[in-house]
């Protein structure tokens, strides 16, 4: 996956509680066997109406959210269904962040294992965000910061091992293949 | 004094966590499906590694499979040509990685939270995990369970554990006792609103109390299945003499001096008296009336007597948001009551309520009656068919007129051809109402079977109470 270590963007926002992974993409696009080019399914009854054609009224249907690298949306973001396809359309898309006040559990770690970095922020930082459509943020990774677009930083949590993986573009698998000898020891001393 | 989860959860770390690196956790037990495991299958191939411990792991084909029966030319009747080649890949990664694999058609076929249960792979004390996040059904068993996405997939299929950062606790009380014709569904529903649809994030729930030791083990598949509804990525029950009769002399359950053994460990699974949890809630179960949700998220839920919340209501303007946007997607008129809404479909399945509990309330209702609407009841596992089969469910299901077909998530999620119209409105015994969740622009009412085979009698939302009383 891409390292992240700096991200300058302005904000896609899209200011729904509660968005659940149906809507990033829903089922009918989960038939694949492989996970190239679910940017175009990325929230697509939100986007097309039946006929196929975008909605004037979506938000990332409007001019100043084309090419932003990082969503702002309401709370709560990404719950329900676990398919990570929801993380693959979101950086297929172009997305590199996302931040909300809450953020899905299994979603989170999801998005971790595909170079799209999970912000958690407090309601006034949102609040601010969310009424800001389109303006510009910065965030750098190795500090944990978030500058918004009035110039105030605020830090943002996350775990170190998560950010080393998401700095260095490292996946998890090699860390737990480099653990081989540990699991065959406690897997006998069951 | 440890939790249920601690002791399950201390039993099975590889390494500890540390400031900078999660634990590693150890999986007793892998469930497989056709949908989020193909670009993992992809990842073993792409870095030559094998599967670690294919006896830990069990696969099946639910998500794309078709509902109804072969054809005969003897083909399956895929939706399409893409769910064909998902299945088929699924069979060709089971061979080439030598997975046990029940297939379309094979006995052991079925949703994947049903058939583990059922073939007694789901074991008190174990960790299960599985590309889906209504794993955590198998918490009911007093495992500890929960769904993880394709690139973990691709982890415990290659080293068997996963990285993970111990979860916070949150003890659901359930106190007295469910009312007749209230079920385990409309007790997970009440919570669910009660914690809100983001209220269990970060939390594994223990379900505990009279309520939840008096419910039978398929009662508790669906009231753990439903934890992920809350956020919660996990829900356990402490297992017990029901569970335990309930999984003796099944096919993969242990046996003999094995099973003598095992029961005697399942016993010290259990919390310790006094063992302290992050959050508490408490429920009065002798309160419930059975629950139907309105809105667009499991949350969204109020008593089948009840009335539609009004937006005005709501103090909070991004909640407030929320509510009128349901409504409106809904088609519900805020203030009104929810009985006798018209409904267009009803669906009777899932891994939430397709088990042959669930199918038996559905037939209490339907039996001598005639649907209104056009019903799906779609058993969750082959065995699950057979065994409503010969009980004769089929015939009570056919002679109201409602389909009985062949196992599978079906109209749960809508991806196999089995979906309801843009603007029509289905009760169904399912998990999500989420937009678009039964078919684009379809709107989704979740309720017990109970709740929904009386919505097929009389066509709209009705008191299953008062339509036995009938």
């Amino acid at each position: 996956m891409e390292p992240i270590r700096v991200v300058e963007s302005r904000t896609a926002v899209l200011p729904r509680e509660n968005v659940d992974t149906d809507q990033i993409i829903p089922a009918r696009f989960l038939k694949v066997t492989d996970k190239a080019g679910l940017g175009r399914a990325l929230f697509a009854d939100w986007r097309y109406g039946p006929d196929g054609a975008p909605r004037a009224d979506f938000e990332l249907n409007q001019p100043g959210a084309e090419g932003c690298a990082v969503l702002v949306a309401g709370d709560n973001f990404g719950c329900g269904s676990s398919r990570e396809h929801a993380p693959w359309a979101l950086v297929d898309f172009g997305f590199r962040a996302v931040i909300s006040t809450r953020i899905a559990d299994i979603f989170r770690s999801n998005a971790l294992k595909n170079g799209l970095l999970p912000i958690v922020v407090d309601a006034p930082t949102h609040a601010r965000l969310l009424a800001a459509p389109g303006a510009p943020v910065r965030i750098d990774l190795e500090a944990c910061t978030l500058t918004l677009p009035d110039g105030v930083v605020v830090t943002f949590p996350i775990d170190g091992f998560s950010r080393h993986c998401l700095m260095n573009g490292v996946d998890e698998l090699g860390f737990l293949l480099a653990r081989d000898a540990a699991i065959t020891t406690w897997e006998e001393g069951r | 004094m440890r939790t249920l989860f601690a002791k399950v959860w201390d039993g099975h770390v590889v390494t500890p966590e540390t400031v900078d690196t999660p634990a590693v956790l150890y999986v007793d037990l892998h469930l497989v499906h056709e949908v989020t495991s193909p670009q993992a299958f992809t990842v073993l191939r792409e870095r030559g590694l094998r599967v670690r411990r294919p006896e830990r792991t069990i696969a099946t084909m639910d998500h794309s499979t078709p509902t109804l029966p072969r054809g005969a030319d003897g083909r399956w009747p895929f939706a399409d040509s893409q769910a064909a080649a998902q299945v088929s890949q699924l069979e060709t990664n089971c061979a080439e990685f030598g997975i046990e694999l029940h297939a379309l058609g094979q006995e052991g076929q079925g949703i994947v939270h049903v058939v583990g249960p059922e073939m007694g792979a789901t074991q008190p004390g174990m960790t299960v995990v599985c590309g889906d996040s209504h794993t955590a059904t198998h918490g009911a068993f007093g495992a500890l369970a929960f769904g993880i996405g394709t690139s973990e997939v691709g982890h415990v299929l290659a080293t068997q554990c996963l990285l993970q950062r111990r979860p916070r606790t949150l003890a659901v009380n359930v106190d007295g006792r469910l009312g007749p014709g209230v079920s385990a569904k409309d007790l997970a529903l009440a919570i669910i609103a009660k914690l809100g649809v983001g209220g269990g994030t970060g939390h594994v729930i223990e379900y505990r109390g009279p309520a939840v030791r008096g419910l039978s083990m398929e009662a508790r598949m669906t009231l753990c299945n439903l934890s992920i509804e809350a956020g919660a990525r996990a829900g356990m029950v402490a297992p017990d003499d029901t569970t335990f009769q309930w999984l003796a002399g099944r096919r993969k359950a242990p046996t003999g001096a094995a099973w003598d053994a095992a029961v005697a460990t399942w016993r010290t699974l259990p919390g310790d008296p006094g063992a302290t949890f992050d959050r508490e809630i408490t429920i009065d179960a002798s309160t419930l009336e059975p629950m139907i949700t309105f809105g667009t998220n499991p949350g969204q839920a109020i008593p089948i007597g009840g009335r539609v919340p009004d937006p005005a209501d709501e103090a909070d303007p991004s909640a407030r948001g929320s509510l009128e946007r349901a409504l409106k997607y809904m088609g519900l008129q805020a203030g009104r009551p929810i009985l006798g809404t018209p409904v267009d479909v009803v669906f009777i399945g899932s891994c939430t309520n397709g088990r042959l509990e669930d199918l038996r309330e559905a037939a209490r209702v339907l039996r001598g009656r005639t649907v209104a609407i056009r019903t799906l009841v779609v058993p969750g596992s082959q065995a699950v068919k057979r065994a409503a089969e010969a009980e004769g469910i089929d015939r009570i299901v056919r002679d109201a007129g409602a389909e009985w077909r062949e196992p599978g998530c079906s109209m749960c999620i809508a991806m196999n051809g089995d979906r309801i119209q843009a603007g029509q409105t289905c009760v169904s015994t399912s998990n999500r109402n989420f937009e678009g969740r039964q078919g684009t622009g379809g709107r989704t009412l979740l309720a017990s079977p109970l709740t929904a085979a009386a919505a097929a009698v009389t066509g709209c939302v009705a008191d299953p109470r008062r339509v036995l009383e009938r």
